[in-house]
């Protein structure tokens, strides 16, 4: 089969490898109808994650048809269309009991190698690096998995592929750091990044109650997104002098209730301190960019919480600790707890409250893949989410 | 049968062997920091608990196998390992399920070599004895018959080997309810003794590099198939390196214990991960 296979930074290639088979119990074989690149695969893209392996197949963001199960697995059959979310969960242990579905217990087969880093281990993923389990992704035209009698959503009515993929990860995920910011009646809610993520939390801020949405970028297409799909206000950090003044003045000098930064590890800045990140990387003293989590933190209002779906993956510096403190934020971040949204918000779908249409630039068959990471990855004109078909 | 339910302070080791343990913990500690290296720090933390040992005169593995050698100490009946040689483990790790069931699932020995790794097999000859089998590398075997010597239902398992076993040892499991209904706390200490010349090396190279690493794979294991009901897994997944035109040979599981390597490969910008020592 057709496979998107990581080489190496800014290596990516489509392989044939062989199909995949029922290694467990509660294994299921998925036949990819769509699959998706998604901003956290340029992590991958540009080597910033630790442990990926060369011929690793990549993807995270994908839905099909189930053409074989396990023994072990009573709620899926042959047929079935389902949605993928994006983290592996055993649905038995600690956390998945308690909805915390990503930081499952069993899923991971390196759970050693993430205790190593990070003390604990959190659930597997597909196709994000040995670290988070090695699994084969679903940029692919089949993909094996795990425990399938938990995580997969099925779909039986009229909807289309387009229209559901997105529950497999962007979706709960900006819906998770919209929810994340606790929004009461009034908030301003902040978010910096109007890639999918953002644009997305964005429209789920409005969902749980936001008075105002602004949305912070420099690439003029994305804000024209955030303006006309997501109802925000925008902020050009390259035009304004001073992005955290331009929100004091914007919020009648409170600051925004909550900032969500769904930029992560690769953020880029015109500020004194993004060059400092950039240059601290390159000589690889600093693993992660936190230019816009500094900012975040730096904005946000005096009790105002800090949402975090940006991934990061290593040690950051400079880190406004003290402000944080002083003002008294919680910072909530993570992985996403994929399923405990997709139900509810493939409802909103279906009530047509929530349309995630509009961020699909591109259609190409999966052979592309390689054209459209670099083209995704450089912000080039009219990329800004690529959808693949694989077969 | 005799339980120390308070044991924390409880002194079990004599004192000659408390200063022998602050003499010998201190030069391990000190050999260890200066290696500067992952094996180094593990050997100067093992350094420090014979510290502690020495220094607080309380030893957690004569605990669970019940020996004491204070010196109005009781219980030297039970010991089943020549004081003061051997390799001392413990490690805990908490199951999401009933006691009951987890200690059901642990005392059916035949279950062991389902999550223990290099344990071929356990072959349960009566209520209390058991034939135990290691497979090594070369084909060779590590054999032993173990008794139960202690055992509290739903609480405590506690054996040792009798006598010409290849390599002596001995262990215990305790199992307590975790709070909060977080399910059940598996304690487990093992204590073993290579002996010298071939089968003593080929124990020492099956569990000699990072025997503490192994019981924590073998207890999570053990979680993932009383949880989950099976291992995870990605051994048989296809991948780029099966593509038909790349031939190149590899290691089979490069990431099993080796974070430096991988993150060498691809943490182009690691700022010295603390973990490299």
């Amino acid at each position: 089969m057709k496979a998107v296979c990581w080489y190496g930074a800014h290596d990516v290639r489509v392989e044939n490898v062989p199909e995949p088979k029922i290694l467990s119990p509660r294994d299921a074989i998925v036949k990819i109808s769509l699959t998706a690149i998604c901003g956290s695969d340029l992590h991958l893209y540009n080597g910033y994650i630790p442990t990926m392996e060369k011929g690793d197949i990549l993807g995270h963001e994908f839905m099909g048809e189930v053409v074989e199960v396990g023994t072990d697995v009573r709620s899926l059959k042959k047929g079935d269309r389902v949605v993928v979310p994006f983290t592996i969960c055993c649905g038995r242990c600690f956390y998945c009991q308690r909805q915390l579905w990503s930081l499952c217990d069993n899923s991971n087969p390196n759970a050693n190698l993430a205790e190593k880093l990070y003390g604990f281990s959190g659930a597997g993923l597909f196709g994000y690096s040995h670290l988070y389990g090695g699994f084969a992704g679903g940029q692919a035209e089949y993909a094996r998995v795990p425990f399938a009698d938990v995580g997969p959503l099925k779909i039986t009515d009229g909807l289309s592929d387009e229209q559901v993929l997105f529950l497999s990860d962007i979706l709960p995920t900006g819906f998770m750091a919209a929810e994340n910011c606790n929004i009461m009646p009034g908030d301003t809610v902040a978010v910096w990044g109007c890639g999918p993520v953002g644009l997305l939390a964005q429209k789920s801020a409005w969902l749980l109650g936001a008075e105002r949405v602004i949305a912070i970028d420099d690439v003029q297409e994305r804000l024209n997104l955030a303006r006309q799909h997501c109802q925000a206000e925008t902020v050009d950090f390259s035009r304004v002098g001073d992005v955290i003044e331009t929100l004091k003045e914007l919020t009648g000098g409170r600051g925004p209730d909550a900032c969500i930064d769904a930029v992560g590890m690769e953020a880029h800045g015109t500020a004194i301190d993004a060059l400092y990140d950039r240059a601290k990387q390159a000589v690889h003293l600093e693993t992660d960019r936190p230019h816009v989590l500094r900012q975040a933190i730096q904005a946000c209002r005096k009790g105002g919480t800090v949402s975090i779906p940006g991934v990061y993956g290593g040690w950051i510096d400079k880190v406004p600790m003290g402000a944080a403190f002083a003002k008294g934020l919680t910072l909530k971040m993570g992985q996403t707890h994929a399923p405990r949204y997709m139900r509810p918000l493939l409802e909103r779908i279906q009530r047509a409250e929530l349309d995630t249409g509009f961020l699909i630039s591109h259609r190409i068959p999966i052979e592309q893949a390689p054209t459209a990471y670099k083209q995704f990855n450089d912000k080039a004109e009219g990329w800004t989410k690529v959808v693949l078909n694989p077969s | 049968m005799q339980v120390i339910t308070h044991p924390r302070h409880a002194t079990n080791v004599g004192k000659a062997e408390r200063i022998a343990s602050i003499i010998g913990g201190s030069a391990l500690a000190l050999a260890g920091l200066r290696k500067r290296t992952p094996g180094g720090i593990a050997l100067a933390a093992l350094g420090a608990a014979v510290i502690e040992r020495g220094a607080t005169g309380h030893c957690r593995m004569y605990e669970a196998l019940g020996i004491d050698t204070a010196e109005k100490g009781q219980g030297a009946e039970t010991t089943s390992l020549p004081y003061p040689v051997g390799i001392r483990l413990d490690r805990a790790i908490t199951v999401s399920r009933q006691r009951q069931e987890v200690y059901r699932f642990w005392r059916d020995l035949q279950n062991l070599p389902r999550f223990m790794k290099h344990l071929e097999s356990v072959q349960v000859l009566d209520e209390r004895r058991s034939h135990w089998v290691v497979s090594a590398p070369a084909g060779r075997k590590v054999e032993w018959d173990a008794v139960i010597h202690n055992e509290i239902e739903n609480e405590l398992l506690a054996w040792r080997s009798l006598e010409n076993a290849d390599v002596d040892n001995a262990g215990s499991v305790r199992f307590s309810d975790a709070p909060g209904g977080r399910g059940t706390e598996v304690r487990v200490e093992l204590q073993y003794n290579p002996p010298a010349g071939i089968i003593g090396a080929v124990f020492a190279k099956l569990f000699g590099e990072e025997p503490t690493q192994q019981i924590e794979e073998d207890l999570r294991r053990f979680k993932q198939i009383m949880e989950a009901g099976e291992i995870p897994t990605t051994a048989g997944q296809p991948s780029g390196r099966d593509a038909k035109d790349e031939g190149t040979s590899r290691r089979t599981n490069p990431h099993e214990d080796d974070v430096q390597y991988a993150s060498e490969l691809s943490f182009p910008a690691s700022d010295s991960p603390s973990w490299r020592g």
